[in-house]
């Protein structure tokens, strides 16, 4: 502050300033806040895919992440095979008064049983509430949004191609035509 | 019996404006300042940009227990809220608005109004002796340098247009007052604002409540109420601040059309100070006690008492 009293004047400019400028402040239950579409809310779970293989569950930093399983058998297939067994998912449960969303059982999941979806309003008067279990975190699944497009001249997905060559190998050379059609018209397939 | 009622009447506006004019700079502070801060302020009461948020907050603090410290000193605990809010209102009725819109023009309204002003700072010397509490006897203290502080150049800078206008009456003031005025009391009219501020305890002087040392410096033990008293009374003292600044300084009900609108331009340029006092709060930061006493003896009595010899020199060789 070279001469006196400059600080001062300074502090007025800068509190005009802000009066004469819109405030950005968002009246957030009235309005709901514009989010980016894949925020980070609530993690849904996919229970079909889940296997119980446990890896989200070990690699969560805040333990928040509850698993109960069981093994069952399944009768052999064919005559006189083995009996298979197969995990069957009793609990799952995510503890988000603990979890720091730190996004690492959904990078981690195997077999794309976990995602993120954007809903954020599930506070709760009861801490115990923030437990979400299994069949609420399959409810979010209806809320994640469908998985972003391929770029413009992405190579193809590799289910699409693997596909396309069991076809290939499967089919008379007669219909190359009708594989090559198809292979333009596939790329929505595995959005499942 | 006209004149009884004339008296009632003028003496209920007085008092209704006493009651809504805080209330208005203090709900324009509200907004002003949560602008300044790049907020909106309250939004919710009344619906319409938070209107009542300020009648909401009296319902509230009518709500509250009244507490009073065992240790206290009972009688004046109680009756430090009055003594810091009723010489407000007693002030304004002496302040004129317009040509004969005055509660009661005094000869010697100025003298009056700067007597009773400085009564008001001795509710919260009260509040802070006798809350038996240490945060508020210091806040009460510095409240007590204070006025030793400002109370001089105050006054000084408030008989600069008195001798200007040779008369004491506010009405005569604002009757003999010109435009050129604004520049040959200008001084004056800053000194006056400066020290006015410091009485009213408000920021950058507000070292008494420095939340931050003091809790509430001498209204920590308040609450309810009482508390909300001492509230409206420093909202009141910036009506009475800006009043008195619009009267002696800039010309009260002088400007365009003033047969039919003085009144109007009397509240406008009250206005224009009470939101200057708000700005200045938000604003500017705290003067450390040091740099308050500084302030006011090394700065504002010299200036105060320069402005009163380029006061005296003019008016003498204007009026001969």
């Amino acid at each position: 502050m070279s001469t006196w009293g400059r600080g001062l004047l300074q502090g007025l400019r800068v509190t005009w300033q802000n009066m004469t400028r819109r405030s950005s402040t968002a009246q957030y239950p009235d309005a709901l806040p514009d989010l980016p579409p894949r925020s980070r809310g609530v993690i849904a779970l996919f229970e079909e895919n889940c296997t119980v293989c446990m890896l989200c569950a070990r690699e969560c930093p805040c333990w928040c992440i509850y698993i109960d399983s069981h093994k069952e058998t399944v009768p052999p297939v064919e005559e006189g095979g083995r009996e298979r067994s197969r995990n069957v998912l009793d609990r799952f449960a995510i503890d988000f008064s603990l979890c720091m969303y730190c996004s690492i059982c959904i990078d981690v999941c195997p077999f794309d049983a976990l995602f993120w979806t954007p809903e954020f309003e599930y506070a709760e008067v009861d801490i115990r509430n923030l437990t979400h279990e299994r069949d609420r975190l399959r409810d979010w699944m209806w809320t994640v949004p469908p998985p972003p497009g391929l770029d413009p001249h992405a190579a193809e997905p590799k289910e699409v191609t693997a596909a396309q060559r069991a076809a290939d190998k499967s089919a008379p050379p007669a219909s190359t035509s009708t594989g090559s059609t198809d292979s333009g018209d596939q790329p929505q397939g595995p959005n499942e | 019996m006209a004149e009884w009622l004339e008296v009632t009447l003028r003496l209920l506006v007085v008092v209704a404006a006493f009651l809504v004019l805080p209330l208005l700079v203090g709900q324009t502070e509200h907004k002003a300042m949560a602008h300044m801060q790049s907020r909106v302020g309250p939004m919710y009461a009344g619906a319409f940009h938070g209107w009542a948020q300020l009648i909401a907050d009296g319902v509230k603090f009518a709500q509250k227990e009244d507490v009073v410290p065992d240790a206290a000193d009972r009688t004046v605990y109680k009756l430090a809220p009055a003594v810091a809010l009723l010489p407000y209102l007693v002030a304004m009725v002496a302040i004129p608005i317009g040509p004969g819109l005055v509660g009661q023009d005094l000869d010697l309204g100025l003298f009056f109004v700067l007597a009773v002003m400085s009564v008001g700072v001795l509710g919260s010397l009260m509040g802070g002796w006798a809350s038996a509490n240490k945060f508020s006897l210091i806040g009460g203290l510095r409240v007590a340098a204070q006025l030793m502080g400002y109370e001089l150049p105050f006054v000084l800078a408030a008989v600069s247009p008195a001798m200007a206008a040779a008369t004491l009456s506010l009405t005569g003031i604002v009757q003999a007052w010109e435009p050129w005025w604004l520049l040959w009391q200008l001084p004056g009219m800053v000194v006056f604002f400066v020290a006015g501020l410091a009485e009213l305890q408000r920021p950058p002087f507000d070292m008494p409540v420095a939340d931050s040392e003091l809790v509430f410096g001498p209204f920590t033990e308040y609450s309810g109420l009482r508390f909300a008293l001492f509230l409206l009374s420093e909202y009141a003292g910036i009506v009475v601040l800006a009043l008195l600044t619009a009267v002696l300084f800039l010309g009260g009900w002088h400007g365009p059309f003033s047969d039919q609108l003085g009144w109007l331009w009397t509240l406008l340029k009250t206005g224009v100070v009470a939101f200057c006092v708000i700005w200045a709060r938000v604003a500017l930061p705290r003067m450390r006690e040091d740099q308050l006493q500084k302030l006011a003896w090394k700065g504002l009595v010299p200036l105060a008492l320069a402005q009163l010899a380029i006061t005296s020199v003019g008016a003498v060789m204007t009026n001969q």
